[in-house]
């Protein structure tokens, strides 16, 4: 993949990162986010973050599988926006929805657990964001890499405040969470030895992503 | 670019004479077709008449929702699932022609049709708060007529306890029924003190319009002092039972939709809290009141009980 395609990647992700929040505010502005706004609004920027999250999740597989590390740049992007939404999420429910009323928050927060999941989700994610900074890489060395193993319980608790939040039927959180195991079990050493030999085997595939010009793959990553 | 000539520009008379005759053409289409497969008249979402409710207001002094509103955001999931969605899938949902069977335990059971129901049974106007077990609430000015009236002219018999409702089955117009993850048909259940409590009511219409598909036309249950999901929609069937029924809702999931599904703020969702609830048209929240604000006409039935247990 030649760094034309590198570019226009990241330019993609920037798009889509910022363009779901866009649309959401436009949609409110105009009174076209539904009768019941600020639910709609809550309902999709949580949907919206767990999507980034997800994707986030699937770049070091994608690498393992097919060998693509032209993708993993743009992990960190993907993570940033999964912030983001989770971010605006929180703000609507405890600002908006809420108030700011800490009775109320509480209640809400500490004896329902799919509200508990979801704000210990978001602490999580909140020092992933903060220390997603070139510098904060340099000064934690070795403990960067392990505080954004983090990343690996906030997709599974995401997932399980998602399902916990739904009236009854959960089939969808379900197939987002083995989505979510399937990923992380190809991080587990001997799954990911064994993926990793898969990634000769669907050759043509890889060949859609080799740049034509050259025929060779760049491996080059910032 | 080419600039376009202005003599190409078409001007804005014939443009909306153009429109004009494209809608009416649009309309006679569909009022051929609604002619075709509809000998009753069913209510028109364009040509209707205006919606008009005789009180502004419910009891507590708070204002209606709007007639858009209410029918274009509620949950129908023989429909669908998105709130927003149910009003559009439903356009074409045949409520006419039908007819209700009543029967079971009851002295005089009967087939009624919709149009006999509505001119046999005075229609009135009631206002009531509607709170979804999913923590928003509208107000709404239905019409309709009160059970019990019905209730009394088939007279259940001493052995009947319980009153079983069910929606109409017809999967290839209602979508959601082909989801194997509900027991469909939709089924609720009151007890028969309740279904003779003067609140409960069947509804034919709101804001003085007969009811539009996604609103659970052409007659639905509502009974306002418990969660939505317990007024059931486009009802064809009522049978008087000595079993309490099982719900569909207690079907799917137990442990969280209870029988009685009486709205109230001391007793949460086994995974969200009921204490306050979102009143469509604000942002904020407010306190949700025990029993949905009707404590004084139907706290006595449950005079007792364990609402924790019974909930």
């Amino acid at each position: 993949m030649s760094k034309r395609w590198g570019n226009l990647l990241l330019i993609g992700t920037h798009i889509a990162g910022w363009l779901p929040l866009i649309i959401m505010i436009v949609a409110w502005s105009t009174g076209n986010l539904t009768f019941n706004p600020v639910q709609a609004a809550t309902i999709r920027s949580g949907r919206t973050a767990i999507i980034f999250l997800v994707l986030s999740l699937a770049i070091t597989p994608i690498n393992t599988l097919f060998g693509l590390r032209q993708f993993i740049p743009i992990r960190r992007w993907l993570g940033l926006y999964a912030f983001l939404y989770a971010a605006v999420h929180v703000s609507i429910f405890t600002g908006v929805d809420y108030g700011f009323d800490l009775a109320l928050l509480r209640e809400a927060i500490l004896e329902k657990p799919y509200a508990f999941v979801g704000a210990a989700t978001f602490l999580i994610l909140l020092p992933l964001a903060l220390t997603s900074t070139k510098g904060w890489m340099r000064r934690l060395k070795k403990n960067w890499k392990r505080l954004h193993r983090l990343a690996y319980l906030a997709g599974p608790l995401a997932t399980i405040h998602y399902a916990w939040a739904q009236k009854a039927d959960i089939r969808i959180p379900i197939a987002v969470g083995i989505l979510i195991l399937l990923l992380l079990g190809l991080r587990i050493g001997p799954v990911r030895a064994w993926a990793s030999q898969v990634r000769y085997l669907p050759r043509t595939l890889r060949n859609l992503f080799i740049s034509h010009n050259s025929g060779r793959v760049d491996l080059s990553v910032r | 670019m080419v600039p376009i000539k202005s003599s190409e520009i078409t001007s804005e008379h014939i443009y909306v004479a153009r429109r004009g005759f494209i809608k009416a053409m649009g309309f006679t289409a569909a009022g051929a077709f609604l002619a075709a497969c509809a000998p009753k008249s069913s209510p028109d979402p364009i040509d209707g008449p205006t919606p008009v409710a005789q009180g502004g207001m419910d009891e507590l002094g708070d204002p209606l929702n709007s007639f858009d509103a209410i029918t274009n955001y509620n949950n129908y999931y023989e429909f669908s699932l998105d709130k927003t969605a149910v009003a559009r899938a439903s356009r074409d949902f045949q409520i006419s022609p039908w007819t209700v069977e009543v029967g079971g335990m009851v002295r005089n059971p009967g087939v009624y049709d919709i149009d006999d129901l509505r001119t046999k049974f005075a229609q009135q106007e009631r206002i009531y708060r509607l709170r979804c077990v999913e923590g928003w609430s509208m107000v709404i000015p239905w019409m309709g007529f009160p059970l019990k009236e019905l209730l009394a002219q088939v007279e259940p018999t001493s052995d009947a306890k319980y009153v079983r409702f069910e929606t109409v089955y017809r999967p290839e117009e209602m979508p959601g029924q082909g989801s194997g993850f509900y027991s469909w048909p939709y089924v609720e259940g009151l007890r028969i003190d309740e279904a003779m409590n003067d609140l409960t009511l069947l509804a034919t219409g709101l804001y003085g319009r007969e009811l539009l598909p996604q609103s659970g036309a052409p007659i639905r249950l509502v009974v306002p002092w418990k969660y939505g999901f317990k007024s059931i929609k486009s009802i064809v069937r009522i049978d008087l039972v000595d079993e309490m029924p099982v719900s569909l809702w207690m079907d799917a999931a137990p442990n969280e939709y209870g029988f009685y599904a009486n709205v109230n703020p001391d007793v949460p969702h086994p995974r969200w809290s009921q204490s306050s609830e979102r009143r469509i048209g604000e942002t904020g929240r407010r306190d949700t009141l025990p029993f949905n604000g009707y404590a004084e006409e139907v706290a006595y039935l449950y005079e007792g009980m364990d609402l924790r247990v019974n909930y």
